[in-house]
């Protein structure tokens, strides 16, 4: 079983690295073929683990070879298969391969191609690391490693300046969350001793509560980052800069997840601190109000599924907040097949137009691409969370958490969050896919996708409609590592009024996004209308100002101090030291040369001073060594 | 009054001043030379004398040797300031500038 193990964690490495061995030749399609079926067999091995752990509850734990070994410290490269990591590496293999298959028609006209499998496949290889890992350092790894990549896939269009800045904002973004969370390992060391999980959870409880505080704080603040929490959540929307199989594969399923994971990995010690859990549901529910309210009235079509993303993050984040892990995961693993179907879609349907991110611009496009169509529709509904699809099962679930354990704030916020997500995400249906044809307008001529796209995202599509039914199975298999947290509404009326009404209110905001947004009455928006000149608009479509104010408040400050620094203290500071010990050497050089005159006389003259300073040096020694004691007595009387 | 060793290391210390001296004001190849036997000399006339009052004849010998070397050194210096002085007629210090740096 181990062989599923490695074969599962490498073969992605192995693709990448083949696809590297081409990254400067021409498009060559094996490039892209060898890495999507060396997923596939990561995908076969996943599985094969997945059903071992489910029907044996065997967990595996290998450690491959040791790492850091020196006194106390010992961290090896060891991976764990238990009942949470499956999950995850079922997830990620999954949603992968799906877009490796998609991606090798959605670039096929792009002269990175190489470059590009090589990068996603090295992203796939460090999630895995990530989510295998049986340690900390071994997550910190593959946590740096999916930062990378992401960098380099958000940047992959390097010749953009909008991609390239997109693609450092991301990749500092995290470096400030990666800071903390360093700290939080730091600490998690310092105490326990240890970076193992297991062996550190364990020595947990013992501790200082004020210690495991801080250590979930930092911890969290990592997580943070990673998954664009605010404040640090501006660089997911810019991050989709990057071509869309990426944003599929990272910024939906996969890497921005990775926070969410190591919250639900490190439960035992958000366990222990209970008021750590309820400020990361606090700010859960606060970020999935915030990022829904901005997917609003967002006019770029891959904007508006990020910010969804943003706030079904936020969703995850309160599950997980509440003590209801099992619960957190599950919407993770709904939502990542939801959302990378919108997000390759959305990538057809760029396709189609051209590149045009704008659904003012699109309207009636289901008549031309029926496959994209169905699909955005199912995914939209499941992301909706309508009865009986993906979306209903988990994020009824975490409504349910925030209610039974009374924390009736959360949940009205998460709640009028639900209908706010079916409204957005059916402005977008209703703006691409039906309606006038707009895009007439600009001369675009649409075209459905390639077959074998659509086969590649069928996958996704038939999870995201039957994911649910798994509900109970998965429950069953995650809680042997996470707490088991039944949450049943005690009242059998008071549980169907509320699913129900909550049916009947998403159902209400998709008729409302429908009906507005069908009509023959929208036009692209030129400025002029009163809803775009309202203050509420303005403050959405800035995205609250917050870009602005990092960008004239943080990075301008940044600038003005780095300024200062390169011209005060490293040209005149440092500069200054460096220059001046060679300017000594140059003036004595220049000042001692004239001793160099030539004549015997002078230079005789030079020798026997030189002999006369190193006599007297001599005598002033030995006499000072002579009377040592003395010397020391009289320096003592001095009060030296 | 007995003449001691601090007597003969007193001379000692006047002559290798006075070479010192002359090695340093001396613009003359040929008094150079004979500033130098001064000092080497002063330094003989030490290692004898120290030698006597320790009853050890290792600085006798070594004075030997200074002489012996003193007496080729001479030779050799001799024979090349024959040849700058046919070459250039004098044997002026201050006209020996070749090696100015």
């Amino acid at each position: 079983m181990e062989l599923f193990l490695y074969t599962a964690l490498f073969s992605p490495l192995v693709g990448s690295l083949f696809a590297a061995l081409f990254g400067a030749s021409p498009k060559i399609k094996i490039a892209g073929i060898v890495p999507s079926a060396l997923l596939g067999v990561s995908l076969f091995s996943s599985t094969m683990l997945l059903i071992l752990v489910f029907t044996t509850d065997i967990t595996l734990h290998v450690e491959m070879m040791t790492w850091i070994a020196t006194g106390d410290l010992y961290i090896p490269f060891g991976f764990v298969v238990d009942q949470v990591s499956v999950v995850m590496m079922m997830v990620v293999t999954l949603v992968s391969t799906v877009v490796h298959v998609y991606a090798i028609g959605y670039m096929e006209n792009d002269k990175g191609f190489n470059r590009f499998f090589s990068w996603l496949s090295a992203f796939v290889f460090s999630m895995m690391v990530l989510v295998m890992s049986d340690n900390f350092a071994g997550l910190f790894i593959g946590w740096e490693g999916v930062g990378l990549c992401s960098w380099g896939l958000i940047g992959f269009w390097y010749k953009k300046e909008s991609a390239t800045w997109a693609a450092n904002e991301a990749f500092i973004m995290n470096r400030i969350a990666d800071l903390a969370m360093l700290i939080g390992i730091f600490l998690v060391y310092w105490n326990t001793g240890t970076l193992q999980y297991y062996a550190a959870f364990t020595a947990m409880p013992s501790l200082d509560s004020a210690i495991l505080v801080w250590m979930g704080i930092f911890l969290f603040i990592g997580a943070m980052g990673k998954s664009a929490q605010f404040p640090l959540h501006t660089w997911l929307a810019d991050a989709m800069e990057g071509p869309t199989p990426v944003s599929a594969l990272i910024h939906a399923a996969t890497m921005v997840t990775a926070g969410v994971y190591l919250v639900v990995r490190a439960s035992p010690l958000y366990d222990l601190i209970p008021s750590v859990g309820l400020f990361i549901a606090s700010l859960g529910a606060f970020v999935a109000l915030f990022a829904a309210s901005m997917a609003l009235v967002n006019r770029d079509m891959k904007r508006v599924i990020a910010y969804s993303t943003l706030s079904q993050l936020g969703y995850m984040f309160a599950a997980a907040g509440l003590g209801a892990y099992w619960v957190a995961l599950f919407h993770l693993m709904a939502h990542a097949f939801f959302k990378a179907l919108l997000f390759l879609g959305a990538g057809n349907v760029m396709h189609a137009m051209h590149d045009e991110l704008d659904p003012f611009k699109m309207g009636g496009l289901n008549k031309v691409m029926k496959g994209t169509f169905v699909m955005m529709t199912v995914a939209s509904v499941a992301l909706a969370g309508i009865f009986p699809l993906a979306g209903f099962f988990s994020k009824d679930l975490i409504l349910e958490v925030a209610f039974v354990e009374n924390h009736y704030i959360i949940y009205s916020v998460l709640l009028f969050t639900a209908g706010l997500t079916a409204f957005y995400s059916f402005r977008l249906v209703a703006l691409i896919f039906h309606g006038e044809e707009r895009y007439k307008l600009f001369g675009i001529h649409p075209h459905e996708a390639h077959k074998f796209m659509l086969v590649a995202m069928s996958p996704l599509l038939l999870l995201a409609v039957i994911a649910g039914s798994f509900k109970m199975t998965y429950f069953e298999m995650v809680t042997k590592v996470l707490p088991e947290l039944e949450y049943h509404i005690h009242h059998p009326i008071t549980f169907w009024i509320m699913t129900i009404g909550t049916q009947l209110f998403v159902a209400g905001a998709i008729l409302y996004a429908y009906k507005k947004y069908t009509s023959r009455e929208i036009k692209v928006p030129d400025g002029t209308s009163k809803m775009e000149n309202s203050f509420g608009y303005k403050l959405l479509i800035n995205q609250y100002y917050i870009p602005y104010f990092y960008e004239e408040y943080l990075v301008k400050a940044y600038r003005e101090l780095s300024d200062v620094l390169w011209t005060k203290v490293d040209q005149k500071v440092v500069d200054g030291t460096v220059d001046g010990i060679a300017n000594i050497l140059y003036n004595t050089g220049d000042t001692t040369r004239v001793m160099q005159s030539g004549n015997l006389s002078t230079m005789l003259k030079w020798m026997v001073a030189g002999t006369v300073a190193l006599l007297s040096l001599a005598v002033v020694f030995g006499l000072a060594a002579r009377y040592s004691g003395e010397i020391k007595i009289f320096l003592s009387g001095l009060g030296v | 009054m007995e003449i001691g060793l601090n007597h003969y290391l007193v001379l000692s210390t006047i002559l290798f001043a006075i070479g010192l001296v002359g090695v340093m004001r001396r613009k003359n190849l040929l008094m150079l030379f004979f500033a130098t036997e001064i000092l080497l000399n002063a330094v003989n006339i030490s290692f004898a004398a120290i030698s006597h009052y320790y009853g050890d004849l290792t600085g006798q010998m070594f004075a030997f040797f200074v002489i012996a070397i003193a007496a080729s050194e001479v030779a050799v210096g001799l024979g090349l300031l024959i040849v700058w002085h046919k070459k250039h007629n004098n044997i002026d210090l201050d006209n020996m500038s070749s090696m100015r740096g």
